[in-house]
C-alpha cells in the first residue's frame, strides 16, 4: 500500500483556477466517501482551502490511484488536459514529505503560518467521520500533526509577526498585555488604519473612536466597527480614554506633536500609549517617542519588523526540513514494512486525537 | 551532611538553571521548561535544608551573621519567585532570579563571612527578635524581586522604544504586567518591613539599625506614594525599584561592616 496525493496550490494555479476545483465544506465528506468507494482507492481525504486543493489517498498502485483521482476531477469539475499543468502528483515519501511541509506551514503563502494546521485537522476529521480514511491515512495524518507541533516548538518558523496588522497587534500586547481593556482611536479613515484597527479588535480591543475630516466618513466607519465618531477638531479631547492611537490622515503637517502629547500624557496620569503612524507624509512628530510612556511606530518601522520576522523564519527553513526529513524516513520505513508497527488509533479515536491536538 | 555542602549544591543548582536558560535564549529556542523549574526547586530545597540544619545547630533563626543573612535573603527571593512567578505567569522571572540567588550564595561561600559560633549574636534566640529579623529579610527579598522585575521592565521598554528586538523580547512579559508586578512586590515588601520594624521596636534593637530600617521603609513608601499619585511614570518606578534595592544592599553591607557581630 502506498500513499499519494494530487493537488494544486497558490504556487501552481491562480485563484480562478483554484476556485474551479475547490470543495465546499459540506461536499468534502460526501466526495471523500465517493472517492473511497472507487475500487482503485483504499482510503481518501480532501483538503480544500483558499490556497490549495489536495486529494490524498492510499492504494496498492499509486499510478492507477492517481489516474482514478484525476478521473474523479474530470467528472466533478470538468478537468481538461490543459489544466494538468496546474496539478502536481506526489507519491510515496514525496507525498509524505509534501503533507508534512504543508501542515508545518512551509508551503503556505505566508511562511510558517499556523492556520493551515487547523484546516488540515478539520479536513481529516471530516474524512475520518465519513469513514473515508483507514490505517494508512490515519497514521499519516496523526504523524503530520505531531510533525507540525514539533516544527512549531523546536524551531522559530512561527516566530514574530509578518504583516503590518499583526506587528501592531503583537506590539500592543507587549505593551498592554491583554487587549480586552484597551481602547483605540483611528485618526483619518484610511484602508491600512481600518485593517489595523480590525486586527486589534479581533484580539479583544474595544471601544474604537473614529475621527476624520469628513465626519460622515468617520460615522460610517464607526458604525462598521461598533465604535464612536468624533469630530476632527475634538480628537484630542478623547485622548484620556484611549490606549492606542492609529493615525493616517492626509494632512500635510504633523498633527501629533510632543507639546500636545506631553500635556495630554500628564493629564492621563502617565498611562502608556501606543501610537501607530500610518500616514505619508507622517502625522506624528518622531520626537514624541522620547516622551515617557509613548511608543511610536511608523509604517517603515512596522514593515521593517515584519521583514525581520520573515527573515528569521526563512533562516529556520533548513532546520524545519531536517526535522521533517527524519519523520519522512520513519514513515517511509513504516510503509515499507507494510504498516507492521501498531496503529495509534482506530477511526473514532483518531478523530478525537486530531481534535485534541 | 556539612551545611556548606548543602549550600554549594544549592548554588550549583541556580548556576545550572541560569546557564541552561542563557544557552536556550542564545539559540533563540527558549521555552519555559521543567528543567528550569527543577533547577530552581532543587536550589530552594538545598537552601531550605541548609537553613533548617543551621537553625537546629544554633537553636535560633539562622540570621546571626552576614553569611546567614545573605543565604536567608537568597532563600526569600526564591520563595517569592515561586509565589509571584506562578501567580503572574512571569516564567522568565526565574531566569533573572537565579543569577541573583547564585551571586549572593557564591559571595557568601567565597568571602569569609561565616564567623565562628562563639562570636555570633546569641541574643537572637528571642521570639520577637527572630520575627523582626526573619520578616525584615523576607521584605528585602520582595524588594530584590521588585528590582529584578524592574530590570526586566527596563530591558523590555528599551526594546519597544528603539524598535530593536532581541530574542529576549519575545520571552519577556508585557511591560504592563511587569509594572503591576513591581508595584505589588514593593507593596508586599513594604507591609512586611512595617511588621518587621514594629516587632523590632518591641525588643529595642540597636538604634543605628532601626534608623537604617526606617530609611529603607521611607524610600519604598515614597515610591509607592509617588506611583499611587501618578507623579512618576512606570519606567521611573522600575528605575527606582532597581536603585532602591541597590542602595539597600550596599547599606546592609556597610552596616554589617560597622558591626559584624550583630544581626538585623
Amino acid at each position: 500500500m502506498e500513499v499519494f496525493c494530487l493537488g494544486l496550490s497558490h504556487q501552481t494555479a491562480d485563484v480562478a483556477t483554484r476556485e474551479r476545483f475547490a470543495f465546499a465544506e459540506h461536499e468534502i465528506g460526501v466526495c471523500s466517501g465517493e472517492l473511497r468507494r472507487r475500487p482503485e482507492l483504499g482510503e481518501a481525504l480532501i483538503l480544500s482551502t483558499c490556497n490549495r486543493v489536495e486529494l490524498y489517498a492510499a492504494a496498492p498502485d499509486p499510478a492507477v490511484g492517481l489516474d482514478s483521482i484525476e478521473a474523479f476531477l474530470v467528472a466533478r469539475a470538468a478537468l481538461e488536459p490543459a489544466d494538468r499543468k496546474f496539478f502536481y502528483r506526489r507519491h510515496g515519501p514525496g507525498a509524505v514529505r509534501h503533507l508534512f511541509r504543508v501542515v508545518s506551514g512551509l508551503e503556505s503563502m505566508v511562511l510558517g503560518e499556523t492556520e493551515i494546521l487547523g484546516q488540515v485537522k478539520k479536513a481529516y476529521s471530516i474524512a475520518a467521520e465519513s469513514g473515508a480514511t483507514a490505517r494508512h491515512l490515519n497514521k499519516l495524518f496523526q504523524r503530520a500533526f505531531n510533525v507540525a507541533k514539533e516544527v512549531r516548538t523546536r524551531t522559530n518558523i512561527t516566530r514574530g509577526p509578518v504583516s503590518v496588522g499583526s506587528v501592531a497587534v503583537d506590539l500592543a500586547e507587549k505593551i498592554f498585555g491583554r487587549l480586552s481593556t484597551c481602547r483605540a482611536m483611528i485618526l483619518g479613515a484610511g484602508e491600512t488604519s481600518e485593517l489595523t484597527a480590525r486586527a486589534l479588535m479581533s484580539r479583544g480591543a474595544h471601544g474604537i473612536f473614529v475621527s476624520n475630516r469628513s465626519y460622515e466618513r468617520a460615522r460610517v466607519l464607526a458604525e462598521e466597527s461598533r465604535g464612536e465618531a468624533v469630530g476632527f477638531e475634538q480628537w484630542h479631547e478623547c485622548f484620556d480614554d484611549i490606549d492606542i492611537l492609529i493615525s493616517s490622515t492626509s494632512a500635510p503637517h504633523m498633527i501629533v506633536t510632543p507639546e500636545k502629547l506631553g500635556h495630554a500624557m500628564r493629564k492621563r496620569g502617565n498611562r502608556p500609549v501606543f501610537v501607530i503612524d500610518l500616514a505619508l507624509p507622517r502625522d506624528v512628530d518622531p520626537a514624541v517617542n522620547d516622551l515617557d510612556g509613548v511608543y511610536l511606530y511608523d509604517l517603515d518601522a512596522l514593515r521593517d519588523i515584519a521583514a525581520r520576522s520573515m527573515s528569521v523564519r526563512r533562516q529556520e527553513l533548513a532546520e524545519c526540513e531536517r526535522l521533517i526529513e527524519r519523520h519522512v524516513d520513519e514513515f517511509a520505513g513504516w510503509l515499507a514494512n507494510g504498516g507492521a508497527a501498531p496503529m495509534l488509533a482506530q477511526n473514532s479515536g483518531a478523530v478525537r486525537t486530531a481534535q485534541a491536538l | 551532611m556539612d551545611d556548606r555542602l548543602l549550600l554549594a549544591a544549592s548554588t550549583f543548582c541556580f548556576l545550572l538553571g541560569f546557564a541552561y536558560t542563557m544557552f536556550a535564549l542564545g539559540t533563540g529556542r527558549y521555552q519555559p521548561s521543567r528543567f528550569n523549574f527543577a533547577a530552581m526547586a532543587g536550589g530552594f530545597a538545598f537552601q531550605s535544608c541548609f537553613l533548617v540544619q543551621r537553625g537546629h545547630a544554633l537553636n535560633a533563626c539562622p540570621l546571626t551573621n552576614l553569611f546567614e543573612v545573605l543565604i536567608f535573603l537568597s532563600w526569600s527571593i526564591v520563595l517569592l519567585y515561586f509565589v509571584v512567578g506562578t501567580t503572574y505567569r512571569l516564567s522568565l522571572l526565574g531566569v533573572f532570579t537565579a543569577p541573583l540567588a547564585f551571586m549572593f550564595q557564591a559571595f557568601a561561600l567565597i568571602v569569609p563571612l561565616d564567623s565562628p559560633p562563639g562570636l555570633r549574636a546569641r541574643h537572637l534566640a528571642q521570639p520577637w527578635l527572630e520575627t523582626h529579623a526573619a520578616v525584615s529579610i523576607i521584605a528585602y527579598g520582595a524588594f530584590a524581586l521588585a528590582g529584578v522585575a524592574g530590570v526586566m521592565y527596563l530591558i523590555q521598554e528599551r526594546q519597544l522604544k528603539t524598535h530593536h528586538f532581541r530574542r529576549l523580547f519575545f520571552q519577556l512579559p508585557p511591560i504592563a504586567d511587569l509594572a503591576v508586578a513591581i508595584n505589588r512586590l514593593i507593596l508586599t515588601g513594604f507591609i512586611l518591613l512595617t511588621v518587621g520594624l514594629l516587632s523590632g521596636f518591641a525588643v529595642r534593637v540597636e538604634w543605628g539599625k532601626v534608623i537604617w530600617g526606617v530609611g529603607v521603609w521611607l524610600i519604598y513608601g515614597g515610591i509607592l506614594q509617588a506611583d499611587k499619585w501618578r507623579r512618576v511614570t512606570p519606567r521611573r518606578v522600575a528605575q527606582l525599584a532597581v536603585a532602591a534595592f541597590s542602595i539597600t544592599l550596599a547599606t546592609l553591607w556597610g552596616l554589617n561592616f560597622i558591626n559584624p557581630a550583630g544581626s538585623l
